[in-house]
């Protein structure tokens, strides 16, 4: 018999390492919660924007894309919070590292404020519109924007992609956190972005033909998401040692609960549930059932942040 | 013949008593806070009692070849200087920590001055033709440091001569710190 790691000492107690690894905590998960949700809000207002309307939409979608940058910036509030060398942030912007996924983040974030930011005012109505130019001299802006109406719901729609992706790749390619080293990262937290977005909206008075569409969206949204996570699991139980590790914390380790509990029933089953009920007996929407998901989705960022971080090589033979 | 250094570290763990005096000259040397190490020893205990085996292992930064820390960093403060050796420029690092989630040595900390550190390699002696100094003070012998693309250097013949092996090949990372068994 091959003789077996009995004991294993080490001298090593780096703070944040040791004993595990704990280098992000909920500043990066709320940023990447606020990513998704923001991803979410400008993919599903470039669509339901798309087509120009004889009347103007509801007051929360005209203002969608200024929220989702309020938003935006509470979440790079947030990613500022966790710097440990605060003073030198401004490095993220001397330079661009194709091979790093934090600088290609770095880049989105401000490549989506001027095109949301352009979008926004696009989608205000009349009555926003004629406050705002009194208040700012930004007639020009706003008629150079009319103009590219399409080109900017277009790029709008790019940059929510681009940056909902992101969040999930930015821990799937750090692939010594062995839980993390799934390829379905990106499309769940995308995913998982979609539907937090969806729920956002929902909590504000839409136009009926509106709430209809995000409430089904959001729906499908959801299964996807239930998929993916269904997907990762499967992955992980095809994926040797490694695999086994990464499972093991969801699968009867320390993060077993919170995930069962958090992720899948309180953000997805139940929801699902609820939507489901309120359109099969056409009930008017109560903002319980958006709150549960946009409550989900922060506890999947949540739990997989600090799972995977403590899901080192180390813990392997 | 010109041609690119490797610096490697070889540990011979048939030599390693863990006395520890790695880790403190190179706390002595780089001035590293209190409560961090760059470098540290682990002591794996196999077997059954009373059957039991042990290795001692003086173990810091493998200097990858292929080295992810460099890849996630944003800013390009992680970066490879002569010799293949992986370093931090303090003054492009944002302290943003993808780094230390990338290395799957977890070989990295926040240093309380807010930027990451590491081991150097000594690169700093180095660059004066002197050795590593976890290398200079190690008592039992059991550190070497050297150009492993240089036959005639001693680690290339320890590597050349000596059963060896690294830490989780299967990262893909061509770790540079070998351990000879």
């Amino acid at each position: 018999m091959l003789p077996t790691l009995l004991e294993q000492t080490t001298t090593r107690v780096n703070a944040e390492i040791d004993p595990a690894l704990h280098i992000w905590g909920w500043e990066i998960a709320v940023y990447l919660f606020l990513g998704g949700l923001v991803a979410g809000l400008l993919i599903l207002s470039a669509l339901l924007l798309w087509r120009p309307r004889e009347q103007p939409p509801s007051r929360i979608l005209q203002f969608a894309p200024l929220v989702a940058l309020a938003l935006l910036s509470l979440g790079m509030g947030a990613l500022f919070l966790d710097l440990a060398y605060k003073l030198h942030v401004f490095r993220f912007y001397t330079a661009f590292r194709p091979t790093s996924p934090m600088s290609w983040g770095a880049w989105i974030l401000v490549l989506i404020y001027p095109v949301a930011a352009l979008s926004g005012l696009v989608a205000l109505g009349p009555d926003a519109r004629a406050w705002l130019l009194k208040k700012l001299p930004l007639g020009k802006v706003l008629a150079w924007a009319e103009g590219k109406r399409q080109a900017l719901l277009g790029a709008t729609l790019a940059g929510g992609v681009g940056l909902g992706i992101y969040t999930g790749l930015l821990l799937g390619t750090l692939t010594a956190r062995i839980q993390w080293n799934t390829a379905v990262l990106g499309p769940l937290f995308l995913t998982s972005g979609l539907s937090s977005g969806a729920a956002f909206l929902l909590l504000f008075k839409l136009d009926e033909v509106d709430r209809h569409r995000l409430v089904r969206w959001d729906m499908l949204a959801l299964v996807v998401e239930a998929v993916l996570i269904g997907a990762m699991l499967l992955g992980f139980a095809n994926a040797g040692a490694a695999g086994q590790l990464a499972a093991e914390a969801l699968l009867g380790g320390a993060w077993t609960a919170s995930f069962w509990s958090l992720v899948v029933v309180m953000g997805i089953a139940v929801p699902l549930l609820l939507e489901g009920i309120e359109i099969k007996k056409h009930l008017p929407l109560v903002a319980v059932t958006p709150t549960l998901v946009l409550l989900g989705g922060l506890a999947l960022r949540a739990v997989l942040l600090a799972a995977g971080q403590d899901s080192g090589f180390r813990m392997l033979p | 013949m010109n041609r690119e250094k490797r610096y490697v570290m070889v540990v011979d763990t048939r030599l390693c008593v863990g006395c520890k005096a790695c880790v403190l000259a190179c706390k002595a040397e780089n001035n590293t806070p209190d409560g961090f190490c760059r470098d540290w020893i682990v002591e794996d205990i196999w077997g059954l009692f009373p059957n039991l085996r042990a290795e001692i292992r003086s173990e810091r930064c493998n200097h990858c070849s292929n080295a992810p820390c460099v890849d996630a960093c944003p800013t390009g403060a992680s970066h490879k200087v002569d010799g293949g050796i992986v370093l931090v420029d303090h003054d492009l690092c944002t302290g943003c920590k993808a780094c230390i989630a990338s290395c799957p040595y977890d070989a990295r900390y926040v240093h309380p001055d807010g930027y990451v550190d590491k081991c150097t390699f000594c690169a700093h002696r180095v660059a004066d033709g002197k050795t590593t100094a976890c290398v200079a003070i190690c008592p039992t012998k059991t550190l070497h440091f050297g150009d492993a693309n240089d036959p005639q250097s001693e680690v290339a013949q320890l590597l050349a001569s000596r059963r060896h092996k690294v830490l989780h090949p299967e990262t893909g990372c061509e770790p540079n710190l070998y351990f000879l068994t």
